[in-house]
C-alpha cells in the first residue's frame, strides 16, 4: 500500500467517497432518530398500567403482544437478511418495485426500534418509581408523567447507549450494500473495482467510517454535559434583609483587623 | 362540620398479607390529624389508599360525600385536589425549585406559566425557599427538599395536604426546619392528614390523634387523651416504648 496512491484515488474518486459518506450518514441519522422515536414511543405504550378488568385491558394486552413480537423478531434476526426479505420479497410477492433508499431507511429505523425499545425500558425501570409516583400524586395522567417527567430522566439516562446505537448504525449500514444502497461501503467496492487497489481503497474508506463515529461520540458526549444542567446555582437576593452567618462573620472579622 | 374525606370499612392486603382491616375514619374541613404507631401498623398505607396511589380493595373512600372508588370517578382530578408529601421527597430531579411547583399547576389545572410562577413563588417563600427557585433537586439538602416538594403540594392549592412521614428520611438536625414549617401552615386553617413519628408534633399540633396497630384503628382522640389517658393497653405500651 502506497500513500501516493491513496493520494491519487482520493483526488479521482472523492466525489464517490463524498456521496457514499452522505448517505452513510443519512442512513445513520434517519435511522437512529426514528429508532429513538420508536423506542420512547414503545416505552410509554409499554408502561400504561394495565386496568384489572374490561375491554382497555385485553386491547392493552394485545398490543403489548404484538410490540414483545416485534422487538423479539428485528433483534434476533439479521438486517441484511431483512433488508433482502423486505426488498426483495415485498418485490416479488407484490410486484412492486421500491425505492431502495427507502427500502435501507426502512430497515435501518425499525431495526434500530426493536434495540432502542429495549434500552429505553431500562432507562425507564432505572429511574426511581418515586418520582412517577409524585406525579400522580399531582395529579397528572400517564401522558402527562411520561412527558414531563420521566422522559427527560430517562432520555438522560438513555443517552450514552444511544449514541452506541447509532456509530453501530454508521457501521452497520454497510450491510444495506446487499439491496445496492449506494453507501460508503458500496462506493467503495465500485473504486475497488475499477482501480484495484483494495488496500488504499478500504485504507480510506476506514478513515472515513473512524472520523465520523468518533465526531458522533464527542458531539453526544457534550450534549449529556448539556443536559446535566448547571453544577451551581445563584440564591436570589436575599429579601428578608437578614444577614447571613457568613455575612456576620466577615463583618467581625473586620472589626477585629481594624478596616 | 364538613366532613373532607370519610373512610367505611376499608380493606387492604397485599397477597395473603391484610395490611389495613375494616378502616373507618373521617377527617373533617381545617383539621390536623396526626396518625401514629408503629412501623408495619398500616398507616402509610392508609395514606396512599386515601389518594389511591394503592388501591383498596374493598370499602368505601368518600371525598365531599362523592365514593372516589365508583369507576366513573376522575381519579386525576381527585388526586389534584390532595396534597402529598412523601417521605423520599419525590422532588422532580429534571426540574428545578422553581418548576417543581409549576409543572402540575400548568399541565394538570391548566394554568398559565406566569400565574403558576406566581403561586409557586407565593408558597416557596411560605417554605423559605424563594432563593433557591434556581436549585436542582440534587444540590438542595433534604430539608430544603422536603420544604420544597410541600411548596410544591401547596401550589396546588389543595383541599386536603397528605403528609407520609415527612421527616423520617432527615437528619436530626433538618427536621426542626420542616416541623417549623408543618407547624405554620397548621395554623394557617388548612386540611392536614399527617403520618408521623414525631410525637411532640402529634402532641402539640394536631386536633385529633389517631393511632393504629396491626392493621386497624385501635385509639382514637384528642391528644390530650392518646397521650394522658390512653385506654387501650396497646396504645400505653406503644407510647410508652416511643416516649422512653
Amino acid at each position: 500500500m502506497s500513500l501516493e496512491i491513496v493520494k491519487d484515488i482520493l483526488i479521482k474518486y472523492w466525489p464517490m467517497f463524498l456521496r457514499g459518506a452522505g448517505i452513510t450518514l443519512f442512513l445513520a441519522v434517519v435511522g437512529t432518530t426514528v429508532g429513538f422515536i420508536i423506542g420512547l414511543a414503545i416505552g410509554v405504550i409499554r408502561t400504561i398500567p394495565l386496568p384489572e378488568i374490561g375491554p382497555k385491558r385485553v386491547f392493552l394486552k394485545i398490543v403489548n403482544g404484538i410490540l414483545a413480537a416485534y422487538i423479539e423478531f428485528f433483534r434476533g434476526t439479521p438486517m441484511m437478511v431483512q433488508a433482502m426479505f423486505f426488498f426483495y420479497g415485498v418485490a416479488g410477492v407484490f410486484g412492486v418495485q421500491l425505492n431502495k433508499l427507502f427500502a435501507g431507511t426502512f430497515i435501518i429505523s425499525i431495526n434500530t426500534g426493536a434495540y432502542m425499545a429495549e434500552i429505553v425500558r431500562g432507562g425507564i425501570v432505572s429511574v426511581d418509581p418515586g418520582q412517577y409516583e409524585a406525579a400522580e400524586a399531582l395529579g397528572m395522567n400517564h401522558y402527562q408523567t411520561m412527558i414531563n417527567v420521566m422522559l427527560p430522566q430517562v432520555i438522560r439516562n438513555i443517552l450514552p447507549a444511544t449514541g452506541n446505537e447509532f456509530v453501530v448504525n454508521i457501521k452497520d449500514s454497510s450491510v444495506l450494500n446487499v439491496i445496492s444502497v449506494t453507501e460508503l461501503f458500496f462506493q467503495t467496492r465500485s473504486v475497488s473495482g475499477s482501480t484495484f487497489r483494495f488496500a488504499e481503497a478500504y485504507f480510506i474508506t476506514c478513515m472515513i467510517y473512524f472520523v465520523m463515529t468518533f465526531t458522533v461520540t464527542k458531539i453526544l458526549r457534550s450534549i449529556e454535559g448539556k443536559m446535566d444542567g448547571p453544577k451551581n446555582y445563584n440564591i436570589i437576593g436575599n429579601q428578608m434583609q437578614v444577614e447571613r452567618p457568613e455575612d456576620l462573620v466577615r463583618k467581625q472579622d473586620d472589626h477585629w483587623h481594624g478596616n | 362540620m364538613e366532613r373532607i374525606i370519610e373512610i367505611k370499612h376499608l380493606n387492604k392486603s397485599f397477597g395473603d398479607n391484610e395490611v389495613l382491616k375494616d378502616i373507618n375514619f373521617h377527617v373533617n374541613k381545617g383539621e390536623v390529624v396526626s396518625i401514629i404507631g408503629s412501623s408495619g401498623s398500616g398507616k402509610s398505607t392508609l395514606l396512599r389508599c386515601i389518594n389511591l396511589l394503592e388501591k383498596p380493595n374493598g370499602g368505601e373512600i368518600l371525598y365531599k360525600g362523592k365514593n372516589i372508588l365508583d369507576s366513573d370517578h376522575d381519579v386525576y382530578a381527585y388526586r389534584a385536589k390532595l396534597g402529598m408529601v412523601f417521605q423520599q421527597f419525590n422532588l422532580f430531579n429534571n426540574h428545578n425549585a422553581l418548576s417543581n411547583c409549576t409543572v402540575s399547576q400548568i399541565k394538570v389545572l391548566k394554568r398559565s406559566k406566569g400565574e403558576a410562577e406566581t403561586i409557586a413563588m407565593k408558597y416557596l417563600r411560605t417554605v423559605g425557599m424563594e432563593q433557591y427557585i434556581n436549585a436542582r433537586p440534587r444540590q438542595l439538602s433534604g430539608g430544603q427538599k422536603q420544604r420544597v416538594a410541600i411548596a410544591r403540594a401547596l401550589s396546588m392549592e389543595p383541599d386536603v395536604m397528605l403528609f407520609d412521614e415527612p421527616t423520617s428520611a432527615l437528619d436530626p438536625e433538618m427536621v426542626g426546619e420542616v416541623l417549623a414549617v408543618m407547624k405554620d401552615l397548621a395554623n394557617t386553617g388548612l386540611t392536614m392528614l399527617v403520618v408521623t413519628h414525631e410525637m411532640e408534633f402529634a402532641r402539640d399540633v394536631s386536633d385529633r390523634v389517631v393511632f393504629m396497630d396491626k392493621g386497624v384503628i385501635a385509639e382514637e382522640g384528642t391528644p390530650e387523651q392518646i397521650f394522658n389517658n390512653p385506654k387501650e393497653e396497646r396504645t400505653k405500651e406503644f407510647l410508652r416504648r416511643i416516649l422512653s
